[in-house]
């Protein structure tokens, strides 16, 4: 379980986080949405430590972050798994050094260890006989794949995955949602997932925080979204000609 | 104000390439492939344009000395100070910027624009020291490369020289052994060691620093190449009022 409490964190004279409190369940896929430019990734790297909100606690279990001490950092960062937007696979590394990469990090194991780890996460992301090639030489959906592989090597208690379909086309896009999902439940992993695609919100919303401008609107379930009020979720959810002639379709049997 | 601003950041950046380090193993690797890319990669294209220089350099010389009470080893003296003071460690270091420097920004840059440099973050790598110390360590070895720029270019001088009728070979190596003063040597090695210092952390910082997409990659490696070499032309005018005056 992940906890924020008010955080804050600005760029300049902006403000880009305007006090958010909510908390991310373990062994659930928990989604941060809103329009592009609402704070979603920026929310997600103050998770990760990557930025350093002026203002609020966030809680790794009952631990606070901005307390920890180094050591209680090393140990954390070891804990974490990050599935970047289009996933920052090292390109002058071989697939299977990039998954690999994490494991000679962190641990002292031998090679062969390694090797035979990597080639298991490889399998579960259903890829196999890509080991030597480099990012460049394969798809973008496969990319994605090796990334997720990479970042659940190391058996992350949390996985952060920011627009993990962005680019990809709509199939690719639910496999890739999908795995994430079953990842979480199967290992009971806190996953925290950025995303504007609805179609992720229907799939895997377990649950879900909605911001806009920075500011926490709405949390939910994905059964929720659809009957709110709120016109700041309505709005978003029905952008699109779909899911308004869905709507429609729902008002007329009723 | 905003300069101020960017020499705090270059500053702040070297205290962080130097601090935090990553695993030695992993480090060692990382600067066998710089070495690869930035020492060995250099070498075709810093012979061709040595040689061929050198050869230029005698033939203007022998060119502009039609005077015949001005003596013949004066082309092979000439030969070697230009090359040995100026051309070998400034100009050879002009073009590396072109080359090597605009090679780190981009490949840096493009780890920034594409979160591989926040990848390492996360892992809790630092990641200027391992992306900017093997470059470092990698350019230690940039003398050789400069030597190796001196030896061709003054061989591609005799060649010229002699093969064009310009001098004899006696009186060229006369003309390099004239008033050959050793300090010289050391001045163009503590410069090149200067240069090096700057081809490693100006095009790293250029890079590291970038904000945008794959267009700003390229205009980082434009202007890193702009602060590179005006960083080498005043380093070069710094040490030889220290060293020669
Ligand atoms: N490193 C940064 N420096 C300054 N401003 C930033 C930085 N990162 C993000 N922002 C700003 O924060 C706002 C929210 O960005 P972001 O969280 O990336 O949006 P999104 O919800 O699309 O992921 C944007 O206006 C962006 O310009
Ligand atoms: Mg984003």
């Amino acid at each position: 379980m992940i906890k924020v409490d008010n955080i804050r964190k600005r760029f300049g004279e902006e403000e880009i986080l305007k006090g958010i409190t909510t908390t991310f369940d373990k062994g659930k896929t928990n989604l941060i949405i809103g329009q592009s430019g609402s704070g979603k990734t920026v929310l997600l790297k103050c998770l990760i430590g990557l930025f350093q909100p002026e203002e609020g606690l966030i809680y790794f279990e009952d631990k606070i972050l901005q307390e920890m001490n180094e050591e209680e950092h090393r140990v954390l960062r070891e804990d974490l798994g990050m599935l970047f937007q289009g996933g920052a696979l090292f390109d002058s590394m071989t697939i299977e050094e990039n998954v690999m990469f994490p494991l000679r990090m962190f641990t002292t194991q031998k090679k062969s260890e390694m090797l035979e780890r990597v080639n298991e996460v490889l399998k579960r992301v259903n890829l196999e006989n890509v080991n030597k090639k480099y990012p460049a030489e394969i798809s973008g959906g496969m990319q994605k794949r090796v990334s997720i592989a990479r970042a659940i090597v190391n058996n992350p208690k949390y996985l952060f995955c920011d627009e993990p379909n962005s680019g990809l086309d709509p199939k690719t896009a639910i496999v890739i949602d999908n795995l994430i999902q079953e990842i979480t439940h199967e290992y009971n992993i806190t996953t925290i997932v950025v995303t504007h695609d609805m179609n992720s919100v229907m799939e895997i919303g377990e649950k879900i925080v909605f911001l806009k401008n920075g500011t926490l609107v709405w949390q939910g379930t994905n059964e929720e979204i659809f009957k709110t009020d709120n016109e700041d979720v309505t709005s978003f959810v029905y952008s699109s000609d779909l899911f308004k002639k869905i709507r429609d379709i729902q008002i007329k049997e009723q | 104000m905003k300069y101020l601003k960017d020499i705090g950041s270059y500053f702040l950046m070297l205290k962080r390439v130097f601090s935090s380090f990553t695993k030695s193993a992993v480090l060692k690797k990382l600067i066998f492939k710089e070495i690869d890319d930035l020492i060995i990669g250099s070498m075709p294209i810093v012979a061709f344009i040595s040689f061929f220089v050198g050869g230029v350099i005698a033939i203007q010389t022998a060119l502009n000395i039609d005077n015949p009470l001005i003596p013949e080893y004066l082309v092979g003296f000439a030969t070697r100070q230009s090359i040995i003071l100026e051309f070998a460690p400034t100009f050879i270091s002009i073009i590396m910027a072109g080359k090597v420097g605009s090679f780190i920004t981009s490949s840096i840059g493009s780890m920034r624009v594409t979160e591989q440099i926040d990848a390492l973050e996360v892992m809790g790598i630092n990641s200027l020291n391992y992306l900017v110390f093997p470059k470092i360590v990698a350019l230690l070895l940039y003398p050789f490369v400069i030597a190796v720029a001196m030896f061709l270019g003054i061989l591609g001088g005799w060649v010229a020289g002699v093969y064009g009728g310009f001098s004899t070979s006696a009186a060229f190596i006369q003309g390099l052994q004239e008033d050959f003063i050793p300090f010289h040597i050391i001045y163009a090695f503590i410069k090149t060691f200067v240069f090096a210092f700057i081809l490693a952390t100006v095009p790293s910082w250029q890079g590291y620093f970038m904000k945008g997409g794959a267009l700003e990659v390229g205009k980082a490696s434009t202007t890193s190449f702009v602060w590179t070499s005006v960083l080498i032309i005043l380093a070069n005018y710094i040490v030889t009022q220290l060293l020669l005056s």
